[in-house]
């Protein structure tokens, strides 16, 4: 029985893993084809060397940092403040924009802007994105950190203010500290979630707030290149990183 | 405290008021207008986007998202179980052994679905390396199919049943499958009378973690099924793009929403609350 269930393991795994490592495997083909020819970086130096890339990529950086550190803050803060004395409306909240699908969330946010912009006369770029990212980030963010002050002991905080600490200090230079890790690990995530929206992102960007995403997805659907390989290579690795420091942290 | 709370509270409340519940309203509002010529929305005020839902042309489609997502939650369980049962039993490495199961689960969904793609079409991998190797001589149709949406549902969501699958198996005491032995079980009889009874909390917590996301899919029947794979997701995107009927697919949305809430609601009662 044992035996079997490491076998079944072992091909689960093969599952979860072969199709991204075929992809990065692929990536490094000198052929344009599915066949392999030998080495070759050609690939990567088209992805690099591509101007519509580069200008997608900036794009999702920018909107990946500035809406991680919104979203950072308010998920944070609003984790504590819950801990302390708990709102239904608010996690209710909370969880309903966890669990709307996100095609809904997307169109939603695609009426509101119009609906509105048609009053103010603004238009969709890379300010609409991240506010849409902002959104769907706090609630990850928000749980993330709550768990972590699951484990913080409220009564460090109570020594703090019984010492004379106002509750602002006691916050800032006790409970923050102490769940600093988790906040990393919040924003790392919400970095991730942010980076590889495509849903979202295509239907409330402008014509000049282009992401790596749709980029990508734009590519996808033309057919077969490999510079997508390449790229998905990339963000794979990086990804990957990213999302071990944050596990790292959050068992810290 | 008050004070303090209100300030914290202000930026998350802010945010999810106005870009989260208010967009949302407005789809409310949106699917009981009429259709403008150009997109957008119209007076008057009127029921026909709901009574075009009972069209069975867009009936089928909702059966079908319910029936493919229904399909994948059954199928990650199969698949889940045992490696769940695997993580929890092992006796070193456990850690290894569970992110192995995280980390393709966080990469770029996106890139995770380019993935199938790429070994799925008429040029990819699979049909490539069976036409070199003889076995075929042209290529089979592996892509844009309900087979291929299936796949790849599964593929995408099979980590969220793993996780509390092994969260439950974690804490069965091990000498309740010794007294299973001992009392004359067969291993099958132990794993279907012991080990899945007291899995049950995790079953229910993975399908209600499968079974929702898979509902309100979007990009894999996009990318997998073409235009031939059509989930509601599809449809509600199609309403708003394409075909710019926005109170039509205001009306779909909503639908979708209220059967991702009645989902919810059906297993969140069986699901303990520290597993989701």
């Amino acid at each position: 029985m044992k035996r079997g269930l490491a076998i079944y393991a072992a091909a689960a795994y093969l599952f979860l893993h072969l199709p991204l490592a075929t992809l990065v495997l692929f990536s490094f083909n000198a052929s344009r084809f599915t066949l392999w020819e030998g080495f070759s970086l050609r690939w990567y130096q088209a992805v690099f060397t591509d101007a519509e890339m580069a200008d997608a990529m900036w794009n999702s950086v920018i909107i990946a940092i500035v809406s991680t550190i919104i979203s950072t803050v308010a998920g944070t803060l609003a984790a504590y403040a819950l801990w302390k004395r708990s709102s239904r409306l608010l996690s209710g909240s909370l969880y309903l924009s966890l669990v709307t699908p996100e095609i809904v969330t997307g169109i939603s946010l695609l009426a509101f802007f119009q609906w509105t912009f048609r009053w103010l006369g603004w238009h969709l770029g890379l300010h609409t994105v991240i506010l849409a990212h902002v959104s769907f980030s706090i609630a990850y963010v928000a749980i993330v950190v709550a768990a972590r002050l699951r484990t913080f002991d409220a009564s460090l905080e109570e020594a703090a203010m019984d010492l004379g600490a106002t509750e602002w200090r006691a916050f800032r230079r006790v409970t923050l500290p102490a769940i600093s890790p988790g906040v990393i690990a919040a924003g790392l995530l919400a970095l991730t979630i942010s980076f590889d929206d495509y849903v979202i992102t295509s239907l409330v960007a402008g014509v000049d707030s282009t992401t790596l995403p749709m980029v990508i997805y734009a590519m996808a659907r033309r057919g077969a290149n490999p510079s997508i390989n390449a790229i998905s290579a990339l963000i794979v690795v990086i990804f990957g990183a990213v999302i071990l420091i944050s596990e790292r942290l959050r068992e810290a | 405290m008050n004070r303090l709370r209100f300030w914290f509270l202000l930026p998350a409340w802010l945010w999810l008021a106005l870009l989260f519940l208010a967009p949302l309203a407005i789809v409310c509002v949106y699917s009981l207008l009429s259709r403008g010529t150009y997109g957008g929305v119209e007076l008057p005020w009127t029921w026909e986007s709901y009574r075009r839902l009972i069209d069975p042309l867009y009936g089928t489609i909702l059966l079908r998202s319910i029936a493919i997502s229904a399909a994948a939650t059954a199928i990650c369980l199969v698949m889940g179980f045992p490696l769940a049962l695997f993580i929890a039993r092992a006796t070193r490495r456990k850690s290894l052994y569970l992110h192995l199961v995280i980390l393709p689960f966080w990469t770029s969904f996106l890139v995770r679905t380019y993935a199938w793609m790429f070994l799925l079409r008429d040029t990819g991998l699979v049909n490539t390396a069976l036409i070199g190797l003889g076995v075929l001589r042209e290529p089979l149709p592996l892509l844009y199919n309900d087979g291929a949406v299936l796949l790849g549902l599964v593929y995408g969501f099979l980590p969220f049943m793993v996780l509390p699958l092994y969260a439950t198996l974690e804490r069965m005491d091990p000498a309740l499958l010794e007294a299973a032995a001992d009392l004359g079980a067969r291993p099958w009889a132990t794993l279907f009378r012991v080990v899945v009874p007291l899995a049950n909390p995790g079953i229910w917590a993975g399908t209600l973690l499968v079974f929702i996301p898979c509902l309100g899919a979007y990009l894999t029947p996009d990318l997998l099924g073409g235009g031939k794979s059509v989930m509601v997701g599809n449809l509600v995107q199609n309403q708003f793009t394409n075909a710019r009927d926005w109170p039509f697919g205001s009306a779909v949305s909503l639908i979708l929403m209220l059967f991702t809430l009645a989902a919810l609601a059906a297993f969140y009662r069986r699901a303990p609350k520290e597993l989701l």
